[in-house]
């Protein structure tokens, strides 16, 4: 169970750098993918050892591919009104919220 | 006591009369002169004729006493009422006084022409007149005090009625506050009487006073009390300064308030209250004595006055002061058992005096109007300028001197009857008899008789006008003939018609008629030779008596005598405490207004360094936590992002259990711990470039 875990322990670490760094807005979509898939390992690798019959685990992992597809749709619409308004999607253009 | 017609059972109409005339003229009539006059003389004239029918029907009963009154307010027991008296008394007063009221509107028309506030003169005059129509009518003490302190308020507005003047606007309050002080005394006697007899209804006091039911003594202080409020009204010494001052106002006044009604109300009190008086000889002794007093100095006084309106207004309190004592000798005598025509004497008195001296003061105010000067030295030789008047002045003096068988006569030779078992009293009486008819006389051979001595006052000279000579003929016409209700023997008809007690008194002739008559003569001549035939220089006189003279002319000094003893202390009193209050009161008032303020500088300065202090200074940390806290809003949601799993970071390694975390755990732990200073690593980098980068761009 552990190697399953490290792999999404390490999957997880490295979209969440990605998020936290990518100035592409696409990159960092792509990134938060990482993420969620490794919290996808996560509940398949539970499923396996720690329940030990039953497929909530693998169920929950197929909702959330399905729901990543959706969130992926919003994000994209949300990266095409950000390039609409600043003429680029990197990070620095919308930070108005600034202080 | 029911038989008596509507009317008279109605009597306070004849009250309400002038008083609709009042409130007419004050809210209707005040800018139509005329109207306001005839409006007034005409409710005058009505009251007149109640007033005469009232007399007739009263005659008419042989003097049945009508009574009537309700309940005004009841407090446990103590009763207070209002209602109407008629007996004989009343109803003569009640022609008294309306005869002398009208005639005095009447001649007011005359008299007042051109005064600017002329219609508000008949608006006070028949306030007056209602005021003293109803003190005449009260059944009760409670009522006549009421009605009594009106004539004195209306008194004051006339006295003061040519307010401009200093001296009428001071004559006034001095007549206003004078008489308080006898009033005073009037309303102490009536709450004694309210204690001790339970009812202010003059009958029933009368029947407790006779049924012996109040102490002597306290009948004393009593009747004493109430004779106060007459001394102050009736002007008796020692409160008889106000009258001669009150000539100030106009003369129709001095003739209708201050010689022939209200100043007579005094004596009318102490007639109606007789009872009083008769169940305490020493009371009445005090009367009697008070009365003499009076009437001796102020005779004294009218000797030597120059001015004709204050020779009369002595004249008046002379007079008065007569009639004051023959009613305490009345009620001395009674009280002792002896038979005594005081009371009758005292009673017809005021009535043929106040017909005499009304007329004295309407023939004066014709003379004044005539020739617009008071000083009788500047006069003389009147007669044949004033057809009317100086005729009707000698009628009226003639009768108050005592010449038979004018009106004065009669009553006159009464009031020296009734002093006649006291030898002193008798001889003053006589006394001030004598001094009287010099007076007038020597008043009227000033100023009708000998050579003008105003050569220019004497050519614009003119006789009044109708309306003011008319109403003298008629006075003059009952100067002569009021007394002949009283004739001893032939029509003694007024003494059986007023009486008190059980038995009328039956007048009758004496010596001391004649003797009256002789010295009333002597006193005539006496003055027609000082004054007419000039064979006695009136100078040389004055200069033989000389300290006499001086003390007369000047009034006996009792107004610098006044002044020293009261008015200075008073008035020294009054700038002490004037300067207490000045320092002390207002000291302590104004030292808490400035501990106040300074006390409340003390809570200004907290409220505004500490109170304020601590809002604003909750306000300014706020803030200053909020320019710290601010920069963390960087608007990057990747730092946000970095923000959230550095504190959940913080929040595992610090807060869970991790004895009990498994290895899995902690290489997430490493792995975020890494990641995180990775990403830090990477924007402090990032940062570092584009400060270089926008320094570049500046310096381009």
């Amino acid at each position: 169970m552990i190697p399953y875990l490290a792999l999404a322990a390490i999957l997880f670490s490295i979209g969440l750098f990605g998020v936290m760094t990518r100035r592409n807005t696409i990159g960092i979509l792509m990134s938060l993918e990482l993420m969620f898939n490794a919290a996808n390992i996560n509940f398949v690798t539970f499923n396996k050892y720690v329940v030990s019959d039953g497929l909530v685990g693998q169920i929950f992992a197929i909702f959330i591919v399905v729901i990543a597809a959706a969130e992926a749709v919003v994000g994209l619409a949300i990266v095409l009104l950000i390039y609409r308004n600043w003429k680029g999607i990197d990070t620095d253009h919308f930070t108005v919220m600034k202080w | 006591m029911t038989d008596y017609s509507w009317l008279v059972k109605n009597i306070y109409i004849t009250a309400l009369l002038p008083l609709l005339a009042f409130v007419m003229i004050i809210f209707f009539l005040r800018w139509k002169e005329k109207l306001s006059a005839g409006f007034s003389i005409s409710m005058i004239l009505l009251s007149w004729l109640i007033s005469v029918y009232t007399l007739i029907e009263v005659v008419a009963k042989q003097g049945a006493v009508y009574e009537a009154f309700y309940s005004f307010m009841s407090l446990r027991g103590f009763n207070l009422e209002i209602g109407v008296l008629v007996d004989p008394l009343t109803a003569i007063m009640l022609v008294v006084v309306t005869t002398i009221g009208a005639c005095v509107q009447i001649y007011s028309v005359g008299y007042m022409h051109g005064d600017p506030r002329f219609s508000r003169f008949f608006a006070y005059l028949s306030l007056f007149l209602f005021s003293m129509l109803g003190l005449v009518i009260a059944n009760n003490f409670f009522m006549i005090f009421i009605f009594w302190e009106m004539v004195g308020l209306t008194s004051y507005l006339l006295i003061g009625f040519w307010f401009e003047k200093d001296s009428a606007a001071d004559a006034c309050k001095k007549a206003f506050i004078t008489t308080r002080i006898g009033d005073l005394g009037f309303l102490v006697g009536l709450f004694m009487l309210a204690f001790y007899a339970g009812t202010l209804n003059y009958g029933a006091v009368f029947d407790q006073v006779s049924a012996g039911m109040i102490p002597v003594g306290i009948l004393t202080a009593i009747a004493i009390f109430i004779f106060m409020g007459a001394v102050g009204k009736s002007a008796q010494f020692p409160l008889h300064v106000w009258l001669p001052d009150a000539m100030e106002g106009p003369t129709p006044v001095s003739a209708l308030i201050h010689a022939a009604t209200m100043v007579a109300a005094g004596v009318y009190l102490v007639a109606r209250t007789m009872a009083l008086f008769v169940g305490s000889a020493e009371a009445s002794m005090v009367v009697a004595i008070i009365g003499i007093i009076t009437s001796f100095i102020a005779a004294t006084i009218a000797l030597t006055q120059n001015d004709i309106k204050r020779v009369l207004a002595y004249s008046t309190v002379s007079q008065l002061g007569y009639m004051i004592m023959a009613l305490g000798l009345y009620g001395y005598d009674t009280n002792l058992g002896h038979h005594s025509p005081g009371f009758y004497a005292g009673t017809f008195h005021l009535m043929t005096h106040a017909f005499f001296k009304g007329l004295l003061f309407l023939a004066a105010g014709s003379v004044i109007h005539a020739i617009h000067t008071n000083n009788i030295q500047e006069m003389g030789g009147l007669w044949k300028k004033l057809k009317f008047t100086a005729p009707a002045f000698c009628i009226a003096s003639l009768s108050i001197s005592g010449i038979f068988p004018l009106a004065g006569f009669w009553s006159k030779d009464e009031i020296v009857a009734s002093a006649s078992h006291h030898p002193v009293f008798l001889i003053l009486t006589l006394a001030i008899a004598f001094m009287t008819a010099f007076y007038m006389w020597r008043l009227c051979f000033l100023t009708f008789f000998g050579e003008p001595r105003d050569a220019e006052k004497y050519e614009h000279a003119h006789e009044s006008p109708k309306s003011m000579t008319y109403p003298l003929i008629f006075l003059a016409g009952l100067s002569v003939v009021a007394g002949w209700v009283g004739i001893p023997n032939v029509a003694p008809w007024f003494a059986s018609f007023v009486y008190h007690g059980a038995e009328a008194y039956h007048p009758h002739w004496s010596w001391l008629m004649l003797v009256s008559f002789v010295i009333a003569s002597c006193g005539i001549y006496l003055a027609y030779l000082m004054y007419y035939k000039k064979s006695i220089s009136a100078d040389k006189v004055a200069e033989k008596f000389g300290l006499l003279y001086t003390f007369s002319y000047n009034k006996w000094y009792f107004d610098e005598l006044y002044d020293l003893i009261l008015l200075r202390p008073i008035m020294t009193f009054a700038r002490w405490m004037w300067s207490f209050d000045a320092r002390v009161i207002d000291g302590a008032v104004n030292g808490t207004g400035w501990l106040t303020i300074k006390w409340s500088d003390i809570k200004l300065w907290f409220d505004v360094w500490i109170v304020d202090g601590a809002v604003n200074g909750s306000g300014w940390l706020v803030e200053q936590c909020g320019q710290i806290l601010r920069f963390l809003q960087t608007g990057s949601v990747q730092f946000y992002v970095l923000f959230v799993v550095t504190m959940t970071v913080l929040f595992a390694v610090f807060k869970f259990n991790y004895i009990d975390m498994g290895f899995e755990s902690w290489l997430l732990v490493i792995l975020l711990v890494i990641t995180l200073a990775a990403t830090v690593g990477r924007m402090v980098s990032t940062l570092r470039v584009k400060t270089d980068s926008g320094s570049d761009e500046k310096e381009s």
